[in-house]
């Protein structure tokens, strides 16, 4: 049984962040990366299967710079069998990366990819559909449990209005969400001892532009400073006078 | 250039109306669940006699066969949408942009980046167009009349099942369409005092309840209440948030809410710099307080 994920370096997400000075970008100055939060989710998720099944081998895969080989090796301390780096300074969509995942798992032949419902960067939710759709997979997005039945995964997934439970074969893309699991903290010796196990780079796999370009990034206008009331009859009354009640 | 709209239910399609009306050609709208339409002035509206959404692999077969000559394709933003028409932007291999917030030009789409950090304006190669959006930032819509409806047969199944299906909490008005939210963070603690200082307050205000990830996540409120970044986005005329800290990733839901109203015991919060009245004070004697001077 083969399990794949996916992982996206990313600015860290309790970062504060600014647009660059040509206005293109995000300034990365001084800032930390780190693993796309949803991610690292999937990889605990896959791991704590393992756990449980250990016919399981996992394969984490990054399509981005040099630089992202941190994130991996961070995901082989968490308890992933193998690395790969898809290397590449390309500028990709939710497109481009589904078109290099998909031909990788063509390659690899997983039973199931598990992987974030969205990169904390670009909040696209978009990846996962479309790797889905590309290799004509059931898919369960946003689940919040997994568990396999035989050649059939059951995922509990989150809705609009609560929770649904779906039955789907394998093989499967599920995406997850924040309430799955709370991953591990793995402390720096855990990803110095990761170092031993295998990570490979490779160049890109296809040659799938992206179709979304950012021509511009900005900062949002700054909401109006308030006033401070001192009680809820003060309170009561200026949403009174506003028209707000 | 034309539109097509994918609506959920007659409520989704009248959220997505103002940004139909006012996308500049006809559009027609393809309600995916059983019900009556509102008058939003499609010129066509497609029903599919189903009573609940089917899983995506099925819908996503389904909708494909839809498409026509349709150039953009838009859903407002929602887990459903964005589980759908992600698959069906995948099967055809078309740009998708997710949360547009405005089209300051023809071709061009502002988006929220970073939990709203940032604001990004991108281009499209490729058509059809799909899109997801946030509909505050677009006009209010005018009732008119629909051109001619048809039904369409549910779809046929594919090899997903949902064997299961919670919808908690009836009675109050949908998250995203309340014109109050009342919101609580971590400090309510547990399920039944969220219920009675948050639920209560929202009921009297006829509004919604919301909530925080801390608060979701210690089992304080159930998940399809979370606002922000990876939640609901709101944008009610009032949004209360009492107890909560205002972290990027749940500004990134509610900051577009036309009057905010913070209660939280630490001057410093940083949700006090987006709200238009901020109360420093325990929100366990204020909550109650806002309640009996209600009644
Ligand atoms: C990838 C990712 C996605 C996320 N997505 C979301 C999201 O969609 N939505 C979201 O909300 N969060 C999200 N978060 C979490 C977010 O970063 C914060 O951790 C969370 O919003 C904090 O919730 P809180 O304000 O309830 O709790 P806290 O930050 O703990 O704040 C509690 C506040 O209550 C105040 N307080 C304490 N006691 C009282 C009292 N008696 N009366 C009044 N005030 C009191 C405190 O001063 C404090 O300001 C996300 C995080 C990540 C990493």
């Amino acid at each position: 049984m083969k399990v794949l994920v996916p992982v996206k370096r990313v600015i860290d997400p309790y970062a504060k962040v600014k647009a660059n000075a040509e206005g293109t970008g995000i300034d990365t100055t001084g800032v930390k990366f780190e693993i796309n939060p949803f991610d690292e989710i999937a990889v605990e998720e896959a791991v704590r299967q393992k756990e449980k099944n250990p016919a399981i081998t996992i394969t984490v895969v990054s399509v981005g710079p040099e630089a992202a080989e941190e994130q991996l090796r961070k995901a082989l301390a968490i308890g992933a069998d193998e690395a790969v780096l898809i290397q590449t300074d390309d500028e990709l969509d939710s497109r481009a990366v589904a078109h290099e995942l998909a031909a990788f798992a063509q390659e690899l032949q997983p039973n199931l990819i598990l992987m974030g419902k969205q990169a904390t960067d670009n909040d696209a939710n978009q990846a996962g559909q479309r790797l889905a759709a590309k290799l004509g997979w059931p898919q369960a997005t946003f689940a919040c449990a997994v568990e396999f039945a035989g050649d059939n995964l059951t995922v509990r997934r989150e809705t609009d209005e609560g929770e649904e439970t779906l039955s789907l074969p394998l093989p499967a893309v599920v995406t997850t969400d924040l309430r799955l699991n709370e991953p591990r903290y793995i402390a720096l010796p855990g990803i110095i001892k990761a170092r031993s196990k295998p990570l490979t780079k490779r160049p890109r796999l296809t040659d799938a532009k992206p179709l979304v370009r950012t021509v511009k990034v900005e900062q949002p206008a700054p909401r109006q400073a308030g006033v401070r009331v001192n009680s809820v009859a003060e309170l009561m009354t200026a949403l009174r006078d506003r028209g707000a009640l | 250039m034309s539109l097509l709209l994918i609506a959920l239910n007659a409520a989704d399609a009248q959220a997505g109306a103002g940004f139909a009306q006012s996308f500049g050609s006809e559009f027609d709208v393809l309600v995916l669940t059983k019900g009556d339409v509102p008058a939003i002035g499609a010129r066509q509206v497609f029903s599919v006699d189903q009573a609940d959404l089917a899983p995506a692999d099925a819908m996503a077969t389904m909708v494909q066969g839809q498409l026509g000559n349709y150039t953009t394709i838009a859903a407002v933003s929602a887990m459903w949408s964005k589980d759908l028409l992600a698959r069906v932007a995948g099967l055809v291999d078309a740009p998708m942009v997710t949360d547009v917030i405005a089209i300051p030009a023809p071709g061009q789409y502002l988006r929220p980046i970073v939990a709203g950090s940032l604001l990004a304006t991108v281009e499209v190669d490729g058509a059809p167009v799909f899109l997801t959006i946030r509909p505050a930032g677009f006009a209010k819509p005018e009732e008119r009349a629909n051109g001619s409806t048809s039904s369409l047969g549910a779809p046929s199944n594919g090899v997903t099942v949902r064997t299961n299906k919670s919808a908690s909490q009836g009675g109050r008005p949908d998250l995203t369409q309340a014109k109050v939210v009342v919101s609580g963070g971590r400090p309510l603690g547990d399920a039944a005092t969220f219920e009675r200082l948050i639920g209560g307050l929202a009921d009297k205000l006829g509004g919604a309840a919301g909530a925080t990830r801390a608060a979701v996540d210690s089992g304080i409120a159930s998940n399809e209440l979370q606002v922000g970044q990876t939640g609901k986005i709101v944008a009610p005329d009032l949004y209360i948030a009492a107890g909560i800290s205002g972290s990027t990733q749940h500004m990134a839901g509610m900051k577009d809410s036309k009057i905010i109203v913070a209660i939280n015991t630490d001057g410093d919060a940083a949700i006090f710099q987006i709200a238009d009245y901020g109360l420093v004070m325990d929100l366990f004697e204020a909550l109650p307080a806002i309640q009996s001077a209600l009644d």
